[in-house]
């Protein structure tokens, strides 16, 4: 029998070590700065790691699949991203107008969540699926469709970027904001009653925990900064198009998340750093016809960790192999050398 | 029992039916439990113990019927209504919060019990320290009780089979529940665990004051500790009354042995 | 006339949406999972099409629809039995990476541009003002055979009668002596077949394929089977010629032709807020 120990240093450990990288990367940006590329890319892990850990609160903490995440990105992208292009000319291309078309991105988003989710969080888990995804395809749609002076149409929506060079440290800050809210969220009663769904959901409506209320909540809020990650996203870019947000990019957030492990927050999180880092590489690397072996490889990863992870027979060789149960192990073995006493 | 007259009535139905289809799996059952009575509700399986219960609790809804919990008409609201109402339930098979710790499991249970919004709990304002300590103090409090706390911080699907049932029984006192419904609490424990689960039982009422109402198949259990009966067969009421008085009943031993 | 015409088409694509939807909903009512792959066996459906095509265009058509079965097969062994009994989640996961598998391995084969396949150049059938492709009346008329014939094969053939029997209630039907290992195998079997044949009407109507074509016309059957309530033989076959109608006459209205599949998505939606058990779907009861 494993006996979970809270200690106290690990629950802030992963704001600690964001925290210490956007000080560095400020610093770093103040003495004469970042590559353009570097910059680039730091940009690109903070919204993967924002997306991440929104979809990770759906997906691990919540127990629904959601395959609509890069729809709900589409909306803030959008929104956000006309909202900040319609204030550059009076509010000027600074803070005001982001953090404005910030919250207008994930209202929207936000707003977008609880209209899909309030039919299909109330059926089994398949609908809203399938409702998330056809959501995703409805609002690309739209957006694809729209006429060139509002939301550009095919060609795309034309957004402002940040004034200063250091638009990476404020996706940092986001990710901070993010994490701050979904790990509050997690570690609270409220946390724990939306877990108690996601493990029974029969026991949670016979203990009066209000399943439809808590499902709204985690599904919202998730949308809420997937439409923020996807303003960070439209200032990235000098023009927002809707194809980038497909089911691809939906399935491509949640290998992450089975990648980092379900229901764990700061496995999202490295697992967003290294799917960025990897498709960076290999989009060096695999070129032409190759390219489609990165797709590939996130396929036969994310059928094999499922797998892996969850197949009934495979439960003792699970328990026998697994990371937890090594560090444990040894975990186990210093703390009896360091205090005999302990009982295991 | 020569007091019962005085006491309150917690849970009474009024011809109680409900039908699946062409078949009537609960047809009119009257119970009457006063306040602080273990009442037992038995019968051969299949009798329409368990929907009795779902019916209670409102995961279904009575063809025709009334259910009344201390005088208030509670028939068809949401389950989760009927727990705010006052009634806390276990299940058959046991149904736990596998992935959260055992304390955890009991907190959850406690959530109506001590306020505290999302905004609180997000900014961590100082009522959401204030109810997590509460919560965990009087959630460690029932584990004392019910003998779980050295395994607090055990994942619940951990535990080994007895305890679980304990620890099903201590989430549901969490809601502070006027009436405890128990589906078949000593299935599958040996003949130690279900001792301790009887004087477990007893302990609870007497220190909560609680009402009692459980389905058992053990009649050990149920001629040990329960004061009145029920016995259902075929949904109907086959017979009601002071234990003793039931388990002579001829008809009784006829539908449980045959004849 | 031309209400008439667009409704005749519309007609012969429900009658496609139908044919996949059918895979679907047996699938989801024997094995209780949504198989997000069954989109991408049309997909390999036609693409081995046409690899055969050079033979003979009758071959090509058996072919494919053989290998999409055993392809079917293989993939319920290796991706989705291990998962039996575990969370619902893990297994719709799991299939989203079949699914994406698919997807990957054809274009790494074919690459990601879309190719010709044209099976047979059919004509256009004029009576008065009506003017409907050969290909419509054939994928009707086919469509219609395969639908009667399944309905017959459920209702009276043993294999199709055990299928019930699992889908209603697996456990009693195990111990009723059905290998329920067998059926969900010939479940999935028929489905993917169902889809391999879908795929010669797609072709019929525009002859390309490229490797995400599966997809949208997934969606959109599993749409259909959710309109006409998952689980149910008719209702899938009722989701898929209403679905297949709609879109149709959305396309032949230049307004509101882009939105055709918003449209359809917003119907699913609408749907589950009004009616979450469909058109001929039971209401299931939980068991507690």
């Amino acid at each position: 029998m494993n006996k979970i120990k809270n200690i106290k240093w690990k629950n802030y450990i992963n704001y600690i070590v964001i925290g210490l990288l956007t000080v560095v990367f400020a610093a770093l940006s103040m003495f004469g700065g970042l590559k353009t590329s570097t910059a680039y890319l730091l940009e690109e892990i903070a919204i993967k790691i924002i997306l991440a850990v929104s979809l990770s609160l759906v997906v691990g903490f919540l127990g629904e699949l959601s395959l609509g995440h890069a729809g709900f990105m589409c909306v803030g992208a959008y929104l956000g991203g006309k909202v900040a292009a319609l204030l550059v000319a009076p509010l000027g291309n600074g803070f005001l107008t982001l953090i404005i078309s910030l919250l207008v991105g994930g209202a929207c988003a936000g707003l977008c969540g609880f209209l899909i989710g309030l039919p299909a969080l109330r059926l089994r888990g398949d609908y809203l699926a399938i409702t998330t995804l056809a959501f995703g395809e409805i609002v690309r749609t739209i957006f694809q469709n729209t006429s060139a002076e509002t939301f550009g149409g095919p060609i795309g929506l034309p957004t402002p970027r940040f004034e200063a060079k250091y638009f990476y440290v404020i996706c940092f800050a986001t990710v901070l904001i993010t994490l701050f809210v979904v790990q509050n969220l997690i570690r609270s009663k409220h946390g724990r009653a939306i877990k108690a769904i996601r493990d029974n959901e029969i026991a949670a409506r016979a203990t009066g925990i209000n399943i439809t209320g808590y499902k709204l909540l985690g599904f919202v809020l998730s949308a809420v900064f997937a439409g923020i990650a996807g303003v960070l996203y439209s200032y990235t870019k000098f023009n927002v198009s809707s194809q980038i947000f497909d089911y691809n990019y939906s399935i491509e957030i949640l290998v992450i998340v089975v990648l980092g492990g379900m229901g764990n927050i700061n496995g999202s999180m490295i697992a967003a750093v290294l799917v960025t880092f990897l498709n960076r590489y290999l989009a060096n690397v695999l070129t032409g016809n190759l390219a489609v072996l990165k797709d590939l490889i996130y396929a036969l990863v994310l059928i094999v960790i499922v797998i892996y992870n969850n197949a009934p027979k495979l439960k003792s060789f699970r328990e026998k192999y697994n990371i937890k149960a090594l560090t444990d192990k040894l975990k186990r073995k210093k703390a009896t050398e360091a205090d005999g006493k302990e009982e295991v | 029992m020569a007091d019962n007259v005085t006491r309150e009535t917690v849970l009474k139905t009024d011809h109680l039916c409900i039908q699946f289809g062409g078949l009537k799996a609960v047809n009119d059952v009257n119970l009457e439990i006063k306040q602080g009575e273990l009442y037992g509700l038995i019968g051969p399986n299949g009798a329409g113990k368990t929907t009795v219960f779902n019916i209670l609790t409102g995961v279904y809804k009575p063809t025709s019927g009334r259910v009344y919990l201390c005088g208030e008409d509670i028939t068809g609201k949401t389950p989760i209504e009927v727990n705010k109402k006052g009634i806390a339930r276990t299940f058959q098979n046991i149904r736990l919060f596998g992935n959260l710790t055992v304390l955890e499991n009991v907190m959850v249970g406690l959530a109506n019990q001590i306020p505290c919004s999302v905004f609180e709990s997000v900014f961590r304002l100082p009522r959401h320290k204030k109810s997590e300590r509460e919560a965990k103090e009087r959630a460690m409090e029932l584990l004392r009780v019910f003998g779980l706390a050295e395994f607090a911080d055990y994942l619940a699907s951990n535990l080994p089979y007895g305890k679980q049932r304990k620890l099903e029984i201590a989430r549901a006192m969490a809601t502070a529940p006027k009436l405890l419904l128990l589906d078949e609490p000593a299935a599958g424990m040996n003949p130690n665990e279900t001792q301790e689960l009887m004087d477990d039982i007893t302990f609870i009422r007497e220190r909560f004051g609680i009402t009692i109402l459980l389905i058992e198949h053990d009649m050990r259990l149920v001629s040990g500790i329960c004061e009145k009966l029920t016995v259902l067969n075929f949904g109907t009421e086959l017979a009601v009354g002071d234990t003793a008085e039931v388990l002579n009943d001829a008809e009784v031993i006829k539908a449980y042995i045959g004849e | 006339m031309e209400f008439l015409t667009t409704f005749v088409n519309g007609l012969s694509l429900g009658g496609i949406y139908a044919m996949i939807a059918l895979g679907y909903t047996m699938v989801y009512g024997i094995a209780k999972m949504l198989n997000f792959a069954h989109g991408d066996i049309i997909m390999v459906g036609g693409y081995t099409i046409l690899l055969f095509l050079a033979v003979n265009p009758i071959v090509a058509i058996v072919a494919s629809m053989i290998f999409c079965m055993l392809l079917g097969i293989v993939i319920e062994k290796v991706a989705y039995k291990p998962l039996r009994g575990a969370s619902p989640l893990a297994v719709l996961i799991t299939a989203i990476g079949v699914s994406y598998l698919l997807q990957s391995i054809s274009q790494m084969i074919f690459g990601s541009a879309p190719k010709f396949i044209v099976i047979a150049e059919l004509g256009i059938l004029k009576i008065g003002g009506l003017s409907i492709g050969y290909s419509t009346i054939i994928t009707l008329a086919c469509s219609l055979v395969v639908m009667i014939a399944l309905s017959l094969f459920v209702k009276f053939s043993k294999t199709g009668r055990a299928m019930v029997a699992v889908s209603e209630d697996k456990g009693a039907a195990q111990l009723m002596g059905i290998n329920v290992n067998n059926i969900i195998m010939i479940t999935f079997a028929i489905g993917s077949a169902l889809a391999a044949l879908a795929s010669v009407f797609f072709l019929l109507k525009a002859p390309t394929m490229s490797p995400t074509f599966g997809s949208l016309p997934g969606i959109k059957a599993f749409t259909a089977a959710v309109i006409g309530g998952i689980g149910s033989i008719p209702g899938a076959m009722l989701g898929g010629i209403l679905l297949g109608v709609i879109e149709c006459f959305a396309q032949s209205v230049p307004v509101i032709s882009p939105y055709t599949d918003a449209i359809e998505f917003s119907i699913l939606i609408i749907l589950l807020l009004v009616k979450p058990s469909g058109l001929l779907g039971k209401k299931r009861r939980e068991k507690v």
